[in-house]
Parts: C-alpha cells; structure tokens; sequence
C-alpha cells in the first residue's frame, strides 16, 4: 500500500521494489515501443500499476507482441471507458450529493481523461498477466467518436470473445474480425448501450431514489473525534 | 495420481469412433436446452447444446437471465454504498467480493487499513472461502449423482456461516468492509468457536476425500474429462483452483496479497498437473484444508490496536485509476475503479471469476458426451451472479 | 391356499388373491418408503427425515399420497396422449405380474408355476415398454433421452439376471420358485442340515451379479441414468405430474421390493427360516412376514448403495454389463454346473 507511515505489515515490500517494478515496466515500454514504433503513444505506472497507450491501429498488434514475445499468457479482461461526464448531471444521485455539489453543466465538453492519458470519449481497456513472473499491464487505445471499431483480440487470446461481445452491447463498439458479435446479457432485441455515460438509468428517472427516504444529516466532513464512521449513509 | 496417457488416448478415441459411426448411419441431430432452469446449472444459465445422439457436436451457453447491470448502478451509488451491491456478486463469498472494491478505494484515497484490520479481513476473507468452497465439495458429488455428500457439506458450512455472522450479522451479505477498516471487531469468545468450526471442516474435508474423492466410480466419472491443458485456460482467462489443476503455480494470496497478510503465515498453493475434472476437485479440496490451516494460524496473531484507520466521513475519492485483484474463492476477482474525485465511482469495471471460468464451455465442451457436460460445468464451479453480475 | 381356497368359488378366489397382491405390492411399497427413503437415508444424511404427519412421521406418505391426488394430472401439448396416459400403468403391472409367481409360504402362493422364475424374468420387461412410452409419448428431449437410456440399460442388465439365476435353477433343479424354497428349506452343507442350504452360500458369485443387475434394472444409482436428476431433470418422468408419477413412484419401490423378494426366494430361503419344519402350517401365517423382512434386508443393500455411490456414465454402465457381469456369470453357470455332475 502506499501512505509509508501506516505501513507496517507490508514493511517488507519496501520502495526499492516499487522502484524495480516501474523499472521493469519502463523495460516493457521501451521494447514495445521499439516493437510497435510511434503507435505506442504513451506509457506510465502509478502504485505498481503499468499502463500503455497504443493507437487504435496498433491494438491488434500490440496483443501479439504482449503475449508471444512479452509472455503475457493470461487474458484478464476487456472493457472500455466512456469518458463523457454524465449530461444528466447530478440528477441521477441522490440528495446528499445534490446538496454538496451543484448540478454540472451536461455535454461532453469537458471530458477528463485518466492514466496515460486519452483523447477521445471512449477508450478501450484491456489487462493481461504474466503468472510466471506476476507482472501485468493495462492497454488502453482510443476510439474516435465517428469510428467506434477497433481490430479483435480472439486470435490472440481466445478468452476476449465474450468480453468484446459484452463491450460491443454495453458501449456500442464494433470488433472488427470477432467471430460473432452477439448480444451477451442484454436480449436480442434491446435498444441502445446501457454503460454508455448519455444512457440513462430509467430506474432513477422514473422513481426518486429510495435513500433520499432515509437520509440523515451527516457532520461535517473533518470532524475530529468520529474517526471509525466510514460507512456513512449505506 | 495422474491420469495415464493411455486412459486419455482411449477416451479420445472412443469420442472418435462413436462420432465416425454417427456419421456413417448419417444419424440427425437434436437441439437440446439446458437450462435456464435445470438443477445442473446452479441458477439460471442456459447451454444450448447440439447433440448427436448423446454426444455434443457444439455447446453455447446462453445468459443474462441474472445481469443486474451492478456497473452501470454502481455510477450512481457512493462507495460505501457498493458494497450493498457486489456482496451479491458471488453469494456464496459475498465478504470476498468486498475485499477487492474496498482495496482500490483505499488505494486511489491512500489510506491503510490498520493491521488488526488487515488480519481480520483476512480470516473473514478465508472464512468465505471457505463457506464457498465446501458447498462445491458436496455439490460436486451431486452432480456425478451421489446425492448425500451435499447434506454433509450444507452441514458443517454453516457452522462456517454462523461464525461469520457473528461478526458481521450477516450469514450471506456481510456488507461488513469499510474503506479504512472494518465496521466491526470481533465479538468475545468468538476465536475458540472459530478454531472449532474449522476442526468441523477439516473432517468434512476427510470425510469428502473418503465418501467422493476415493470413490471408483467418482474417478471414473471425472478423470480425464474436460480436459484443460494451461495454455487454452490462460488464454481463456481461466482463474482459481480451475487454471490450478493445470499445472500453473499462480495464487494471488502468495504472488500479490495487496494488503491482505497472506505473507505473515505459513501456507501452500496446491497445483495438480492433469488439468481434468478430478484435478480441479482435487485442487479445491486441498484449498479448503489449507484455508482452516491459514485461519488457524491467523487466529494466533491478531495484533491489537483500532479497527478502523482515520478516514472522512463523507467518502470523496481522490481522481485516479486503481486496479485491484484478489484470489477469491471462485478465482481471481478485480474492480477497475476509476474515480473523479467525486462522492462516486465514475467507472467501475468487474473483473469476475467464473464469467472468464466458463467462457471456456464452447470450446471445452465440444465432443463430450451429455453427463460430462454435467461433470464439467460442476468442476468449473461457477455462480450465476459472478456470471451475469 | 389351495387347500383352503378350494373349497371357495371362483370370484371369492380371485377378490381375495386381488386383495392380498395390492396388499403385497402396496404395503411394501409403503413400508420401503417410509424405513428407507424416509428415515434410513435421512440419518445417512444427518437429518432426521418427516417427523410431523403420524408418530415419527409414518403417516408421511399418506401426506404425500394425499398432495399428488391434488395435483393437476398435466399432460404436454405435444405429447402421445394415450401412450403418455397408460405408461405408469404399464410399469406398474409389470410390478404386480412379478408378484404373482412369488410363494409366500408352503401354501401360500398365487399360482405354482414349474416356469415361475421363467415367467419372472419375462413379465420383468414390461417396464421397459412402459418406461419407452413414458419417454417417448412425452414429447420431451430429457424424455426421450431418459427412455433410451432405460431401455439399453435394462436390455443390458437383463442378461446378467437372467444368466445368475441360471446357477441357482441348475442348483435347485427347478424353475419353480417354491421348489426352490423347498430345496433351500431341505438342502445341507456338506452333510449338516442346520440351517439348510440357502443359495447365497453356493452361488455367492450369482448372488453379487443378481444383486449388481437387479440395481440397475430398478435403475437405482449408480445405474439411475435414465432418471438422473442432474443431467436429464427426472428423465422419462420429467413431465409427470400427479397420480401419474405417484404411480411411477409406487412402481419405482413395489419393483424394488418384488425384486428383494424374488432375490430372497432364490438365494436366501425365501419363506423358510430356519429350525421349522418347512411343511408346517405355521408358515403359512409367518412366511409373507418372514419374506417382507427379508425384502426389507435386502432393500436396504439397494438403497444404501443407491445413496452413498455416485452415477456411472453410459458407455461405463454398458461396458461393465457385457464385459464384466455377463462372463462372469457364464463363468458361474460352468462351474455351478460342473459341480452339479461332479456330486
């Protein structure tokens, strides 16, 4: 974990090895890099967590090279981000939140992207491992909004089909070479992409959030002497 | 302890003739639902198998009747809040399922449970293990239709169970984990009971080993069926006790334990190298016992001092992107969280066991006759929710 | 009987014949599932099985009885309405022909057959006829795959039956099925007399094979693949509802304990017990009793196994019929018959 001065069970996985570790991740995007050229846009590590960014016609590609030549064996999972801030605002969330911080402006205007950067609304996530040595690495690529499609991983690792066909119902995203994009969960006749951010939840439209019932009025948040309240409101 | 290569050769080959001769009298073949309500399938999956007398050209299976959609609910619920929901992901561990989501928050806020904390997760983590994991022992023999081993193990789980309700309330939806800590501390008494309740199970695990695991027919029912060789399961995603019993030595608990104490005892991680039914049977069955053997020696040591870290009382997670996985009791379990710094998740990414775990079943099933198709879902050992989430 | 009975017309011969085989089917039927399926098992399983209807719960089964006469007799859109309807009744009859060669003392019997085994074995098939109609007039795949899998199963097994028998028909030099108490009652071991000579001391070997066959024919786990709860649903009961499976359900342990019986004429004395006189009329009122016990003894071997072992697969169930059971028990025949010439 990381705040060093709480640490005392994990006194023995000191910085040093959080240091080999971005080390060893620095390796794997150096020799990617070389690899993939100027497809692989960016690379960072945050509390032993490797990410890398590839451009969209680099991610068919940089599957192969992870798992033959990197050893990344196991196929963790694939989804996708949409990085567009809810335009219902805070409308769907509940009174305490509504209290706290007013309502934003909708419209993808503002979109924030996290690690290793991002620029366009959805973004593609995927996690493979390496069992042999532990190490992992999450791939991200970009969609642009008129192109959602990016190259499929099947051929690469098998276990990617029914995590594509989950992404494909929920987000809208086409694979391209997927042997049979079929809905997953949803039935065959559902309209829309439910994890989509401008989908919107009709449970909440339609019917007040039922905690809004109970709530109560919460101290203020820096309180000194009520340390142990961590599950406020649940 | 090893399937012979002989064994295996001859049930291919017995797969072989039997499809050459369905071939040769050109027999028709039949579409047959399994599910979504069959007693096989543990809830509401659905494998639409074609068949070709009793043996299955190609098996699909079919879900969804559960999805509850927790992804996109969990956008508009507050971290604490989350925890209420993906307790019902695997129901059968629910405290497991919290772990994991409770780590990453507390990774992105960067605060530290305190050790007494660490440890009791700990034990309650194994604990649901193993309450998962003895249902399957009996279940299992269900399955391959030996119908008393399941009382048994329905038996000695809930004194499992009560132990954990006595801490948490709760026998199946602890909701017990706190970002910081734990709700709760342990109640008086409560670790000579704990000792007793694995002594229960540690001769539940004998006695499944004599009635089950050494039983002829048993054996002959699950060895050499449904064969995973590890590079097919890895790249399925295959996690657990199930890419264990083929042969890859991986175990979270030992590789990563992230902030669970998994390191401060003494244990093993039990791999089996055929890859068969029987081996992922096997597999678990170790895993139990070394699961009481971890809670025992847990027990001895858990250090003194608060349950609970300093954390604020509204929650507000710092931005960030934080990847947590752990080895839960169906396999290995992540929450991809990426947060705004808001009251709540902007994005939460479940990362199940058996949704991977069974996304094998096409390719595993193709060939096998109709009661394997039984054996070998039962071996994978999937929930319905861990499925559909 | 006859000598009682003949004194009687015709119809009051046969309404009392009637009586005592709904009698014999019934209230064994009734008496396994109570001491077996009820409680035996329910302490296997740590449980303490029906404690509410009747002391101890032994009026359960009229409970039960009472749940499935209110159920709704459903029959599939799709199904064979006439096959559907009379398969449970076809099983069921081929339970209560089995009875009919069955003595129940030196003279109480229905008929005194010198076929009686003959005809057992005979009129034992018929439940697979019922049991192929059930599975195919369902209109159900689990049906249909239950019925086929029952009926290769019995054909399997009828063979080993048949062929164990064999042995104790060459040792008792009868196919009459009270002959052969009679020999048992009067035989000796090696010249002592005590106990007479029950066959399962002779042909050990035939009694294993019957007892192995007979599991399967009753298809009792490890056999139970026609009905296999967790891969066919119930197989060829699958879509019974009602009284129609009640009568599957009665016929499943009225089989069960018809075929302990006819197990228990041939190997272990029926009847006869011994340090009685075997003409005595004393056995006329005791031997049904001694028999159900008997039935109840060996049942429990049934059912013992049926909950303690798992389920063999198909291709297993018929390899271990035709190359294990059915060698072995020529193998059996040759050597009951070699030493049948020898002494």
């Amino acid at each position: 974990m990381s705040s060093p001065d709480t640490d005392t069970l994990a006194a023995d996985a000191p910085a040093s090895d959080e240091a080999a570790a971005d080390e060893a991740a620095e390796a794997l995007a150096d020799r990617l890099r070389a690899a993939l050229g100027d497809a692989l846009v960016e690379s960072c590590t945050r509390r032993a967590t490797h990410w890398i960014r590839v451009r969209r016609d680099g991610w068919a590609d940089l599957a192969g090279r992870l798992r033959d030549d990197e050893g990344f064996k196991f196929f963790n999972f694939l989804s996708a981000i949409d990085w567009l801030p809810s335009p219902f605002g805070r409308e769907m969330d509940s009174a305490v939140d509504n209290a706290l911080s007013p309502p934003e402006p909708a419209g993808p205007a503002e979109i924030a992207t996290g690690a290793a950067g991002g620029d366009s609304r959805f973004q593609l996530l995927a996690r493979v491992n390496d069992p042999a040595t532990g190490r992992s690495v999450i791939a991200k690529t970009d969609l642009p909004d008129d192109d959602l499609s990016a190259a499929s991983w099947v051929p690469v690792y098998s276990g990617a089909d029914w995590h594509e066909r989950e992404a494909w119902e929920m987000f809208g995203i086409d694979f391209r070479g997927h042997p049979g994009l079929r809905h997953l969960y949803l039935p065959g006749e559902f309209e829309g992409h439910p994890l989509r951010k401008d989908y919107p939840l009709l449970a909440r439209r339609v019917k007040p959030w039922p905690g809004l019932v109970d709530v109560e009025v919460l101290p203020e948040p820096d309180e000194p002497d009520r340390p142990d309240q961590g599950g406020a409101s649940s | 302890m090893t399937v012979t290569e002989r064994q295996q050769l001859s049930y291919i080959a017995a797969q072989a003739a039997d499809a050459r001769v369905n071939l040769e009298i050109e027999t028709e073949g039949m579409t047959l639902n399994i599910g979504p309500q069959h007693p096989a399938t543990h809830g509401t999956l659905r494998i639409v198998a074609k068949l070709d007398g009793e043996q299955v050209v190609s098996a699909e299976p079919v879900m969804g009747y559960m999805h509850r959609g927790y992804e996109k609910l969990a956008e508009v619920r507050t971290y604490p809040q989350v925890t209420t929901l993906i307790n019902r992901i695997d129901w059968l561990g629910s405290f497991a399922n919290e772990v994991p989501f409770i780590l990453a928050a507390e990774q992105l806020m960067e605060v530290e449970a305190p050790p007494r904390a660490q440890w009791i997760r700990t034990i309650l983590f194994e604990l649901s293990r193993i309450a998962n994991i003895t249902l399957f022992l009996g279940d299992m023999a269900v399955q391959v239709g030996a119908i008393t081993p399941v009382f048994f193990a329905f038996r000695d789980r809930e004194h499992v169970l009560n132990q954990i309700e006595a801490v948490t309330g709760g026998r199946f939806h602890p909701n017990f984990d706190r970002i910081g800590g734990l709700k709760d501390d342990l109640p008086a008494g409560w670790i000579d009971e704990t000792r007793q309740a694995l002594r229960k199970i540690r001769s539940f695990c004998d006695q499944i080993e004599e009635l089950v695991e050494g039983n002829e027919i048993f054996q002959a029912r699950t060895r050499g069926i449904g064969v995973i060789p590890a590079e097919v399961g890895l790249s399925y995603g295959l996690t657990g006790a199930n890419i264990r019993a083929s042969g890859v030595d991986w175990d979270l608990r030992r590789d990563n334990p992230c902030g669970l104490v998994y390191d401060q005892v003494d244990w093993k991680v039990w791999t089996h190298p055929d890859g068969d039914s029987f081996a992922r049977f096997w597999v678990r069955l170790q895993e139990t016992r070394e699961a009481t053997k971890i809670v025992d020696q847990l027990l001895d040591g858990i250090p003194a001092g608060p349950i609970m870290a300093k954390v604020p009382v509204i929650i507000k997670v710092p931005p960030g992107e934080a990847c947590v996985e752990t080895e839960n009791p169906l396999g290995m379990m992540g929450y991809y969280v990426v947060s705004k710094g808001d009251l709540f998740p902007f994005r939460v990414k479940i990362r199940s066991a058996s949704f991977s775990n069974v996304s094998i079943t096409p390719w595993l099933l193709k060939g096998v006759y109709v009661p394997d198709i039984i054996t070998i879902l039962g071996s994978l050992y999937f929930i319905l929710g861990d499925i559909d989430r | 009987m006859i000598g009682v009975l003949s004194e009687l017309s015709y119809w009051q011969v046969t309404s009392i014949r009637v009586a005592a085989g709904l009698g014999a089917v019934l209230l064994v039927a009734g008496t396994l599932v109570y001491v077996h399926l009820f409680k035996m098992v329910s302490f296997m399983q740590s449980r303490l099985g029906p404690m509410e209807a009747g002391p101890y719960g032994s009026l359960q089964l009229m409970a039960e009885i009472g749940k499935f006469l209110q159920k709704e007799d459903i029959v599939p859109r799709r199904a064979d309405r006439f096959v559907f309807k009379a398969a449970p009744f076809v099983v069921l009859a081929s339970t209560f022909l089995l009875l009919v060669v069955l003595p129940g003392g030196p003279d109480a019997w229905f008929i005194s057959n010198d076929l009686g085994i003959y005809l057992a074995m005979a009129v034992g098939s018929i439940s697979v006829i019922g049991i192929l109609m059930a599975g195919w007039g369902s209109a159900s795949k689990y049906s249909l795959l239950g019925g086929l899998r029952a009926t290769g199963q019995l054909i399997a097994y009828e063979l080993p039956l048949l062929l164990a028998v064999v042995g104790v028909v060459i040792q008792a030099q009868s196919m009459n099925l009270q002959e052969i108490v009679l020999v048992q009652a009067n035989g000796e071991i090696f010249g002592w007399g005590g106990v007479g000579n029950p066959f399962i001391v002779t042909q050990f070997v035939g009694f294993l094979i019957f007892m192995v066959a007979m599991q399967a024919e009753l298809t009792q786990t490890p056999f139970d693949m026609p009905v296999a709860e967790s891969e066919l649903v119930t197989g060829y009961m699958t879509e019974y509802s009602g009284l129609r499976f009640l009568l599957f359900f009665i016929g499943e342990f009225a089989t069960a304990g018809v075929f302990s019986a006819i197990a228990a004429v041939l190997f272990l004395g029926g009847w006869y017990v011994p340090g009685l006189d075997p003409t005595d009329n004393l056995f006329n009122v005791i031997g049904p009793l001694v028999l159900i016990g008997k039935v109840v003894l060996l049942s429990f071997l049934i059912f013992w196994i049926r909950f303690t072992f798992p389920r063999f697969r198909e291709d297993q169930l018929q390899r271990l019929a035709w190359k294990f059971l059915v060698p072995l028990a020529l193998g059996n025949i040759v050597v009951t018959a070699v030493f049948k010439v020898a002494f």
